[in-house]
């Protein structure tokens, strides 16, 4: 195995690790007007998230900054041809980190309802645009013999792309669902797990068709040996664990349906990368202008460099963040409110006009 | 305007803007870890209320650096695609590692230190800080390695096969003597900045709120202070380090543009004040002080110091027809506005620093405007150094080795117009409000007397903090 495959590799890691995480807390920002009934709820929602959304979002940076490293020709196609959809995903993903920091800062209904909508959009495009990227990435997209885009942002806007993105769409907001249901109490749990069977229904009929469209037409041609085995069995393991989530999510099983789901959305970013190894971006139009593992990759010197940092330095990042999770393990109640040291605008609690409630720190 | 001029454009509001935030957040972090623990260490409760009050305005300032870095990680690729192909097997690796190790660990004992106050043992809730600090400084070590490759790139050979530049030594890159020249002036430019911001809030209140919580303003005064006059001063001393390094050998175009020194001259005058004639190809009228560019290019009083016009003659022979000069009016007043504006910041910090000397409670209305404009000084001279920075490397995007109209996507102008337009409205919008928080929280004060955090009072078993 050449060091190219093994990043490869370690970036659908990185991706699969994003989608996971950043996934649940996407989900959450998509629920927040249709699971929250007021304010209180609604902030409930966000805290779940609250202390960990951020650590999540690095995922994508180091997917990126990684694609960079480790492929410079794909990531330098790939940013160039996604131009307006990537725009679009920084502008929701500024308003939403915004959001976050700045809902609580400021009194007054219209303030936090115009947050509330920036982390609504702010989640639900991204959810939407990955995968439509994605999509596009498996079906190849217009690439010139320069490697440069030759379509335009309505090239993008296929049938299978399109339902990539409802895929994506549809099994973040189920993660969201079973997350909320994970880390909540009383009747915002109840509520989070009797939508969880609906947003289930939908995951499964968008996955399961999506990762079958991907197996039967854009699995790469000629690869139909070991790899081609992996995607189907990947894609496969996807839809049990898919199922498997929302089953245990009905009987009420809410760390079994939040694991079983998340392996899902492993499972599938796996199966969707395995269908493209050993191209990283398929060109529709000329062979000469498809990108793989060997055209787009850096010096086998810069990825050993790659490797040794990323064998160090990764395991610490794990055991940092998984402590995080351990350390906010615990529910967060709905119920009346109780003042913790440094909470936000408790409405128990009186504030003279002008001293700003305490929140943030 | 053409693509390449959009790009350039976009480019540098969003550098500009995002470097507005990543000052505050690199020395504000080490400033409230610094008083988180000073209250571990000496109980005292004021140390406690100063996290606090000024935690809160690094959240809000944190927030806007962390959003628009998101941009700058992605643009190389959208905007500037042949560039990436052309050094990604260098420049990319750094990008990388800052992700990996810097923005895993600000962002995660971030989320720690917000969340975790009634949840974590107060050493352990202090370190959290102490590590987000550590975490901005890694970050800038990173990225700033990769800026100074561009600004003298070292450690790569080209690949003629590939049509690109390769890495030949990792070591080279981290070591880069522009990069051990430009982190630590970077890094105490930070550190002036948040220290003048620190500074500032506490001065307003001793003069506008006397009586209402003096001695911990006193505390923060004399800690931002000190902090921003010692950083003043390592920041020229790198500063200095930086000319010499760049007027004798590495770009020595960007310097003779920053002193708009038109003819070599041994020994040279430097300019205190030159006026050009309208497009900077030549001075109509100077002021100069004799031999002391030289002293300060080279560290001799007689040293050799190139002009542009030679220069341009010489790199015409290297790198054929074309123009090698940066705009000088811009390489000009951004270098001396940057000492200027800077100096200046330190030395208004110096003057509250005096005004307060042996419990003194000042009342002048010049201090009071002086130091509510101190915060914003350092944030003028930032830009301003990374404008002399950029564009005094110009026509080059990686000197001597790729020119900037090489580097751009091939988008359309109409994609790039649009970008440009969108992220310029919803980065001055969001500007407006971040500004207006920082001010309303600034203007409130310490809050009263908190419940000490890490008591486990606050009943966390049923519900824990909604912080958000």
């Amino acid at each position: 195995m050449h060091l190219s495959d093994l990043w490869f590799i370690a970036i659908a890691v990185l991706w699969a690790g994003y989608f996971v995480l950043e996934g649940f807390d996407f989900g959450v920002g998509i629920l927040l007007p249709v699971l929250g009934r007021d304010d209180r709820e609604r902030r409930v929602m966000i805290n779940t998230i609250g202390p960990v959304w951020d650590g999540n979002e690095v995922w994508l940076l180091t997917a990126g900054g990684a694609t960079f490293a480790a492929f410079p020709g794909w990531y330098a196609a790939m940013f160039s041809a996604y131009y307006l959809p990537l725009l679009i995903v920084l502008i929701a993903l500024i308003l939403r980190g915004v959001a976050f920091e700045y809902r609580g800062k400021r009194e007054g209904a219209r303030w936090r309802l115009g947050w509330d909508g920036a982390l609504f959009a702010g989640s639900l495009i991204p959810a939407i645009v990955w995968g439509v990227a994605f999509g596009n990435v498996l079906r190849g997209i217009p690439l010139n013999a320069a490697h440069n885009y030759a379509g335009n942002f309505l090239t993008l806007l296929n049938p299978y792309a399109l339902l990539g993105g409802l895929t994506t769409l549809a099994l973040f907001t189920l993660h969201g669902a079973v997350f909320l249901a994970l880390k909540t109490t009383g009747d915002l749990r109840r509520r989070a797990n009797a939508l969880s069977w609906k947003l289930g229904a939908v995951a499964v009929a968008a996955g399961g068709g999506f990762l079958a469209w991907t197996e039967a037409s854009y699995r790469a041609p000629g690869h139909t040996g070991a790899t081609g085995a992996a995607s189907v069995a990947l894609a496969a393991a996807a839809a049990v664990a898919l199922i498997i989530a929302v089953l245990a999510s009905r009987a009420g099983r809410e760390g079994a349906a939040f694991a079983g789901n998340a392996a899902a959305i492993a499972a599938a970013t796996g199966a969707l990368f395995t269908a493209l190894y050993p191209r990283v971006l398929p060109s529709t139009l000329t062979a000469v202008g498809t990108l793989t593992t060997a055209n787009a990759s850096s010096t086998a010197k810069t990825l050993a460099v790659m490797t040794v940092v990323a064998a160090i330095f990764l395991p610490f990042v794990l055991l940092y963040q998984g402590w995080t999770y351990w350390v906010f393990r615990r529910r967060i109640g709905a119920g009346p409110a109780v003042a913790s040291p440094g909470a936000a605008a408790v409405p128990s609690r009186p504030a003279a006009p002008d001293v700003a409630p305490e929140v943030g720190s | 305007m053409s693509v390449l001029d959009l790009s350039r454009w976009q480019f540098a509001i969003t550098t500009v803007y995002h470097f507005l935030f990543v000052p505050v957040t690199i020395g504000l972090a080490f400033l409230v870890a610094g008083f988180e623990t000073a209250w571990l260490r000496s109980g005292r409760e004021h140390w406690l209320r100063l996290t606090r009050f000024y935690g809160k305005l690094f959240l809000i300032n944190f927030a806007l650096g962390v959003v628009t870095g998101i941009v700058q990680e992605f643009q190389f690729g959208m905007n500037w695609s042949a560039y990436s192909r052309f050094v990604g097997d260098i420049f990319g690796a750094p990008l990388a590692i800052e992700a990996l190790l810097a923005f895993f660990m600000e962002s995660t004992f971030l989320g720690l230190w917000i969340f975790g106050w009634d949840r974590l043992p107060r050493r352990v809730h202090a370190a959290c800080m102490w590590a987000v600090a550590v975490g901005t400084t890694l970050s800038a070590y990173f990225i700033l390695a990769a800026n100074s490759w561009m600004q003298h790139p070292v450690g790569y050979h080209y690949d003629p096969r590939t049509h690109r530049e390769e890495l030949s030594s990792f070591l080279a890159l981290m070591t880069n003597p522009a990069q051990l020249a430009a982190f630590p002036h970077v890094i105490a430019a930070c550190f002036l900045t948040a220290g003048a911001l620190v500074a500032g809030v506490a001065m307003w209140h001793l003069i506008r709120r006397p009586g209402t919580d003096g001695p911990a303003f006193r505390s923060a005064l004399r800690a931002g202070a000190i902090t921003a006059i010692a950083a003043a001063v390592v920041t020229i001393a790198t500063g200095d380090v930086q000319g010499k390094l760049f007027t004798t050998r590495y770009q020595p175009m960007k310097m003779a543009a920053a002193e708009a020194l038109y003819h070599t001259a041994k020994p040279a005058p430097l300019s205190l004040l030159t006026i050009g004639n309208l497009n900077g190809s030549k001075p109509v009228f100077q002021i100069t002080l004799p031999r002391l560019l030289s002293f300060l290019g080279t560290g001799n009083w007689s040293g050799r110091v190139q002009g542009i016009d030679n220069l341009q003659a010489f790199y015409r022979q290297v790198y054929g027809p074309g123009s090698y000069t940066p705009i000088i009016p811009v390489t000009y007043w951004s270098f001396r506005l940057m000492i200027g504006i800077g100096l200046l910041a330190a030395l208004v910090t110096l003057l509250a620093l005096w005004a307060v000397r042996h419990g003194r409670a000042p009342r002048s209305r010049l201090l009071l405007w002086s130091v509510i404009a101190l915060p914003l000084l350092p944030l003028a001279a930032n830009s301003l150094g990374w404008i002399l920075t950029e564009m005094g490397r110009q026509p080059w995007i990686v000197y001597g080795q790729m020119k900037t109209t090489a580097g751009v996507s091939a988008n359309s102008a109409g994609e790039v117009l649009a970008s440009m337009i969108v992220l310029t409205l919803l980065y001055g919008t969001l500007a407006v409000i971040e500004a207006s928080l920082m001010i309303k929280y600034a203007r409130t004060g310490l809050a009263p007397h908190p419940v000490p955090p890490g008591t486990g009072a606050g009943g966390e078993e049923t519900s824990p903090a909604l912080v958000y």
